[in-house]
């Protein structure tokens, strides 16, 4: 016993001054995990893309519940990481307390806006990628009915689907969009099941493309929509590989990028609102060899237009998360 | 609402009662002996880990269930170490099981495939396929009766139809066997059980291998349906099953209604996300939190009195 706890106080005297000489950046993932082939995934390949460009080493950690984010949060402070990027909406609050506690070190906050002179904050203009995906999936279909799996049942979601849907009717006006969330509390990122389910729900009610919002569970969604012959749109990383020929593309958001710039800034990190949209490629529809395929050159036209537009502000996309109303459902 | 609807439905609602069923019966064997099995949860999430990394490993989902039920076994021997021999108390070994389960899957999983607690996507052999049953698609043209078969009674994988027959099999266990007999006095009163020189510990250990056997069955039918495995998958539905094990007052055909039951909730929650009744519209949170209110309402005890085994809880000590 005296042993064990000799060996975990030096473990933690080296994690103390290693951390304190060096200023290492640190990265949080969030409840996802680091590999959801997701939003936390996308965040890691930034982090891994500075290790191997720079060859510096970062810290991260994986967070088990809500309650260790403040915990996570103050723990790297303390021991000296800068900057301290966390991959999350769901940081703000702990953010909005550590960051006043700890002026002189930098934080980045991923999806949501801290306002604090030492805090960067890096919001995606879902709305606009979700709106191109949402054009790509009206050329798609056949018919004029598609639909959307969201994870859990929050505004940031909804943003997604509000996009999608208004790419959807610029090119189909009468089309319909049938929006699903699969649950209300955390479990529903985590749940495959649910998510073929109502998949085949929306399949039953006419839907030709699947657009998946939702984590762990849009696994199952893209799964279920390969089964069922329907094509699905993948969510912030690129997804294409997953069911090849079944993806029609993928909403990518550019996490890695901010995570990387982050980190390349190191201690001399620009505070303030960064939003990546569209114009700065922080948002897009993925083509690669998996789906080349499935895009139809008047598909990829009407894209490109639409990208081309949004950038020049012909069309401005609806963003629900301003009001918590979409005028395209 | 058209008739399709109601049959596409229906059909959705047999997927997802299928894994509640096989988990509740697995309650029921148990907590008939006198074992509450908190650890539900816990073992279909063990069982869909392992299945599905065997499967995934092999190439044969029919290895994946041998590994399934493997790892649920191996949960409910863990779970009759320390609540029979060792007359622990059944909730926390129950409760420690579940957060066995929820940390080692995902540690394990990372260490073997590198995916993050995932393991890679079923594909073809390694999942289960659907059985057509015959003339299926000759008798889908007859009206009414053509497309309840093709949609809602065929078509279906191997475990779905193995969980039905299940039901029959359990009562005919239990009530007209000699065993079934015996684990029944075990659950009411061990220590006739215990007088008439029969082994209450065998017993209990019996009804734990069968409650291993069925959990395992549960969590590869899952791991089969999302081909492969997601950190916490199960979400709840152990919990859910426990729920529906009271519900059905601890009897096989009444654990198929209402899991049957909770599947429905499930499916119309997923079909009608939002339903419009003249001016009022219930909302989206309502229609996915009615499985819950229906286990909120059960559990009050509007649903008739439900009694539980009488010894059930209890470990059985021979002289006090």
């Amino acid at each position: 016993m005296t042993l064990m706890k000799s060996f975990l106080g030096a473990a933690a005297t080296l994690a103390l001054t290693s951390g304190a000489a060096m200023a290492e950046p640190a990265i949080i993932f969030d409840l996802g995990g680091k590999f959801d082939k997701s939003f936390n995934e996308s965040s890691y390949n930034g982090a891994e893309r500075w290790k191997a460009e720079t060859g510096g080493t970062y810290r991260d950690v994986e967070l088990q519940s809500d309650a260790q984010r403040e915990q996570a949060l103050r723990r790297f402070a303390e021991n000296g990481f800068n900057p301290i990027v966390m991959a999350g909406f769901s940081f703000a609050t702990a953010l909005e307390t550590v960051a006043a506690d700890f002026p002189d070190t930098k934080f980045t906050i991923i999806d949501m806006v801290v306002d604090a002179p030492n805090v960067r904050s890096v919001v995606f203009n879902e709305h606009e990628g979700s709106y191109v995906v949402g054009v790509a999936a009206a050329y798609a279909a056949k018919g004029d009915t598609v639909s959307f799996v969201g994870g859990m049942d929050i505004p940031l979601i909804s943003k997604f689907a509000c996009g999608y849907a208004q790419g959807f009717k610029s090119v189909k006006p009468e089309g319909k969009v049938i929006v699903n969330m699969t649950g209300t509390t955390p479990a529903a990122w985590n749940d495959p099941v649910k998510g073929g389910e109502l998949t085949r729900a929306q399949k039953a009610a006419g839907s030709e493309v699947v657009f998946a919002a939702a984590g762990g569970t849009g696994l199952g969604v893209l799964q279920t929509a390969a089964d069922e012959g329907m094509l699905a749109i993948g969510v912030d990383s690129n997804q294409n590989y997953l069911q090849p020929g079944h993806v029609l593309t993928s909403m990518v958001k550019r996490v890695d990028n901010a995570v990387y710039d982050a980190f390349m800034q190191g201690e001399d990190l620009e505070p303030g609102i960064f939003v990546m949209g569209l114009a700065n490629d922080g948002v897009g529809a993925a083509i690669d060899e998996y789906n080349e395929a499935l895009i139809t050159p008047e598909m990829k036209a009407a894209m490109d237009d639409a990208t081309a537009k949004i950038i020049s502000g012909e069309v401005v996309v609806h963003d629900y998360m301003t009001d918590e109303t979409c005028p395209a459902y | 609402m058209d008739y399709l609807t109601i049959i596409q439905i229906l059909d959705s609602s047999v997927r997802l009662a299928t894994p509640l069923l096989l988990t509740c019966l697995a309650g029921l064997f148990s907590e008939r002996a006198g074992v509450v099995d908190i650890g539900l949860e816990g073992k279909l999430l063990a069982a869909a880990f392992l299945s599905s990394a065997a499967a995934a490993v092999t190439g044969s989902i029919w290895i994946g269930l041998l590994a399934g039920i493997a790892g649920s076994l191996a949960f409910s021997m863990i779970h009759g170490l320390a609540s029979i021999t060792f007359k622990g108390d059944q909730l926390i070994s129950g409760v420690a099981l579940n957060f066995l389960a929820a940390g080692l899957t995902v540690v394990v999983g990372q260490s073997w495939f590198q995916l993050g607690g995932r393991t890679p996507s079923l594909n073809g052999a390694e999942r289960f396929s659907p059985w057509t049953l015959p003339f299926s698609e000759a008798l889908a043209k007859i009206p009414v009766i053509g497309p309840a078969y093709d949609e809602l009674i065929s078509g279906h994988t191997a475990l779905t139809y193995l969980a039905l027959l299940s039901v029959p099999l359990s009562w005919w266990v239990l009530y007209r066997s000699r065993f079934g007999l015996r684990l029944r006095a075990v659950g009411e009163n061990p220590s006739a059980v215990d007088t008439a020189g029969i082994s209450v510990v065998r017993l209990r250990y019996a009804a734990l291998v069968i409650a291993g056997v069925l959990c395992g069955l549960a969590g590869t039918y899952l791991a089969s349906l999302a081909a492969g495995f997601v950190k916490d998958m199960s979400a709840g539905r152990g919990y859910i099953a426990l729920a529906a094990l009271i519900f059905a007052k601890w009897r096989p055909w009444y654990a198929l209604w209402a899991t049957l039951l909770f599947g429905l909730l499930e499916a119309i929650g997923n079909r009608y996300q939002s339903i419009a009744l003249g001016d009022i519209v219930i909302p989206v949170q309502f229609m996915q939190a009615l499985p819950y209110i229906l286990t909120v309402i059960i559990l009050a005890g509007f649903v008739g009195k439900a009694i539980p085994p009488r010894a059930s809880g209890q470990s059985y000590v021979k002289e006090r």
